[in-house]
């Protein structure tokens, strides 16, 4: 069962939206299934906190529908939907002790006293906040007031998801992974669905099974964190993910086989007929380029170590292309030739995948 | 840690301001704590009386009843303009032209010179003439400023609040915009009530300013004198006498300087009291 439906869902921040470039969230249609840990992944900017604030009802949408299961929740407001959400900056209420922090969800919608407690209880045991409990939560650190604001949400019996935008940002470095590691082991332990915002890609890719990229108020892929490397639909989601990012190359068609500088590159798939476009490339990732007798004539530029390969910058012509080489393998001094693994080189036609 | 060089020869860094605050308060309030301990017959010539003019002042019937009306005067004060000018801020746009609008509304009473209000309201509660005061008999209220205390008390109040809840409005407002969006929307999804909203939210986040906001209205309320001297000047009989109008009438009325002197610095000590208790008791679990 599909747990949340977005049908159509399209947003602006203007009263009269007239231009393309007025509405913020353009046309998403989404399905996110029960229990599942998502990331929506995108630059700042690219509406990805406007689509989370349109699940969690902060905003309504200009157009389309938002289903929780079955439910139509569009017109609801954000108390009456099944649905939690954790802000980038921690909102505690500084006045309450942690555990009336907790509690604070639950009295509001009339729960009984003794209930709330054990409840609680539980909760601040899951996020290892019984010993803090009877203490005033402004005296808190950052991540331990992020973990107040997560528990304001699973404290609630009635939710079905728990919203993130970026609850990371505030945390110290090393803590950072240590919360991560946590929300991983609570989406394991309690099975609720989790949607992750970020601009981070090694947030995303860690934390999701399936991550949404968002580009200018649009999905550009949405897949797991290998279909996203492995195949991105888009060039934007190539240089985005990845590090370094996919080596992108124009190309010309002749008789259906892309050429780079003249020379034919093997690719995955045939490229689709029928394919008109004003700018063609070729997209392989420096994972998937290897040093070889014969291919693409190069010079070597510049190679810097990262551990456990090496970067190499390369340039056929005036077109770069960098390559990781592993521990061991050999970098020729100045020219070489390099070839593309055919299962991982795709064509795009203005930016879209056309392999 | 780094070593400070010791240099003495920074003092002379602080000199020009310290001469200015020398010829400022340090030597005008010598002059008045001088006064307070002695005797003058004129001529110039000045007896040592020890604190006889303090026990004589804190021993006054007239002293204690203008402290009494200046605490009754700044307690009414406070109970009015501070929940008044919480709720107006709370009520206020948060944005576009209405918000403009409503700030520019709010500090125009305080733009006003303070004999200048005093002169309105004089004028505005006229019960003859002008238009408060008429109206009131009009809609059948005996009023009567210059005549009834219970009058004179209400037009100071109904002035002092007019002046003054602005500036609670506009110290409420500031600390309202310092609170991020988050908190409103995480209380949103909580499903937090209006009230507690407020409650939770709101007004511990407005606590700094509204403390500040106390301490100024206490302080200035407390030392209130242009606006009450031009509307009521102390009447009618001594029923709005306060400390301040008194103060004047000692000194420069009668010209005993001495008892001034003494009744000025008991005056300044309440006041500096006052507020330092409870700026204390307000900030003492501000620490962290």
């Amino acid at each position: 069962m599909a747990l949340i439906r977005l049908d159509k869902l399209r947003h602006s921040y203007q009263a009269k939206p007239t231009r393309d470039a007025d509405w913020a969230v353009k046309n998403i249609d989404l399905e996110w299934s029960d229990g599942g840990a998502y990331a929506l992944l995108g630059p700042s900017g690219c509406g990805k906190s406007t689509l989370l604030n349109l699940i969690s009802g902060l905003l309504r949408p200009t157009e389309g529908r938002i289903r929780f299961g079955e439910r139509d929740v569009t017109a609801l407001e954000p108390g009456e939907r099944n649905i939690a959400q954790v802000f980038q900056f921690p909102v505690v209420y500084d006045t309450m002790s942690v555990f009336d922090n907790l509690a604070f969800p639950l009295r509001n919608r009339g729960v009984p006293e003794a209930q709330i407690k054990t409840r609680v209880d539980e909760i601040a045991a899951m996020l290892e906040l019984t010993p803090t409990l009877h203490t005033r939560a402004a005296g808190l650190t950052a991540d331990g007031k992020q973990k107040i604001s997560l528990g304001r949400g699973l404290v609630r019996a009635d939710v079905a998801a728990i919203l993130f935008d970026e609850p990371l940002t505030v945390i110290d470095p090393h803590l950072k992974w240590q919360l991560r590691s946590k929300l991983k082991e609570l989406h394991q332990r309690v099975g609720l669905t989790m949607i992750y915002v970020t601009h981070d890609q090694t947030e995303a890719l860690t934390f999701a099974n399936q991550v949404v990229v968002m580009l200018d108020g649009q999905v550009v892929q949405a897949g797991t964190p290998v279909e996203l490397f492995e195949r991105p639909r888009h060039t934007f989601v190539g240089h985005f993910i990845g590090s370094p990012g996919m080596n992108l190359l124009p190309c010309e068609l002749s008789g259906g086989v892309p050429r780079f500088g003249g020379i034919a590159i093997e690719t995955a798939a045939p490229v689709r007929s029928g394919v008109a476009a004003q700018r063609l490339e070729i997209g392989v990732r420096p994972e998937f380029v290897r040093f070889a007798d014969s291919g693409v004539p190069v010079q070597v530029e510049r190679v810097t170590d990262s551990g456990r390969f090496r970067i190499v910058y390369a340039r056929h012509q005036e077109h770069a292309i960098k390559l990781l080489v592993g521990e061991g393998g050999e970098v020729p001094a100045e020219r070489g030739h390099l070839k593309f693994d055919p299962r991982h080189t795709q064509v795009y036609a203005d930016g879209w995948i056309a392999t | 840690m780094s070593t400070k060089t010791l240099n003495h020869k920074a003092w002379w860094l602080v000199a020009p301001v310290v001469a200015l605050v020398a010829f400022n308060a340090v030597i005008p309030l010598m002059a008045v704590v001088n006064y307070s301990v002695q005797e003058t017959f004129g001529n110039n010539q000045f007896f040592f009386e020890g604190v006889k003019w303090f026990d004589a002042v804190l021993h006054s019937q007239r002293f204690r009843d203008a402290l009494g009306r200046q605490l009754l005067f700044t307690a009414i004060i406070l109970a009015i303009e501070l929940p008044l000018g919480v709720a107006i801020a709370l009520a206020m746009p948060r944005k576009g032209i209405g918000l403009s609008l409503c700030l520019v509304l709010m500090a125009m009473p305080l733009l006003i010179p303070w004999n200048v209000v005093g002169a309105m309201w004089n004028i505005f509660a006229l019960p003859d003439i002008g238009l408060l005061g008429h109206g009131l008999n009009a809609l059948g209220f005996d009023y009567n400023y210059t005549r009834q205390p219970g009058s004179a008390w209400f037009t100071l109040i109904a002035m002092d609040v007019w002046h003054w809840t602005s500036l609670v409005v506009l110290l409420a407002y500031a600390g309202l915009s310092a609170i991020p969006d988050a908190y409103y929307q995480a209380a949103r999804i909580d499903g937090a009530s209006r009230w507690a909203i407020f409650r939770h939210i709101q007004l511990p986040k407005m606590k700094r300013v509204l403390t500040i906001a106390v301490l100024l209205r206490f302080m200035d309320s407390f030392m209130i004198y242009t606006e009450a001297v031009v509307l009521t000047g102390g009447g009618p009989g001594n029923a709005t006498t306060l400390l301040s109008i008194d103060l004047v009438k000692i000194a420069l009325g009668q010209f005993d300087l001495g008892p001034a002197a003494a009744m000025s610095l008991i005056y300044f000590l309440i006041i500096l009291l006052l507020s330092w208790l409870y700026y204390t008791v307000m900030t003492k679990d501000d620490e962290s």
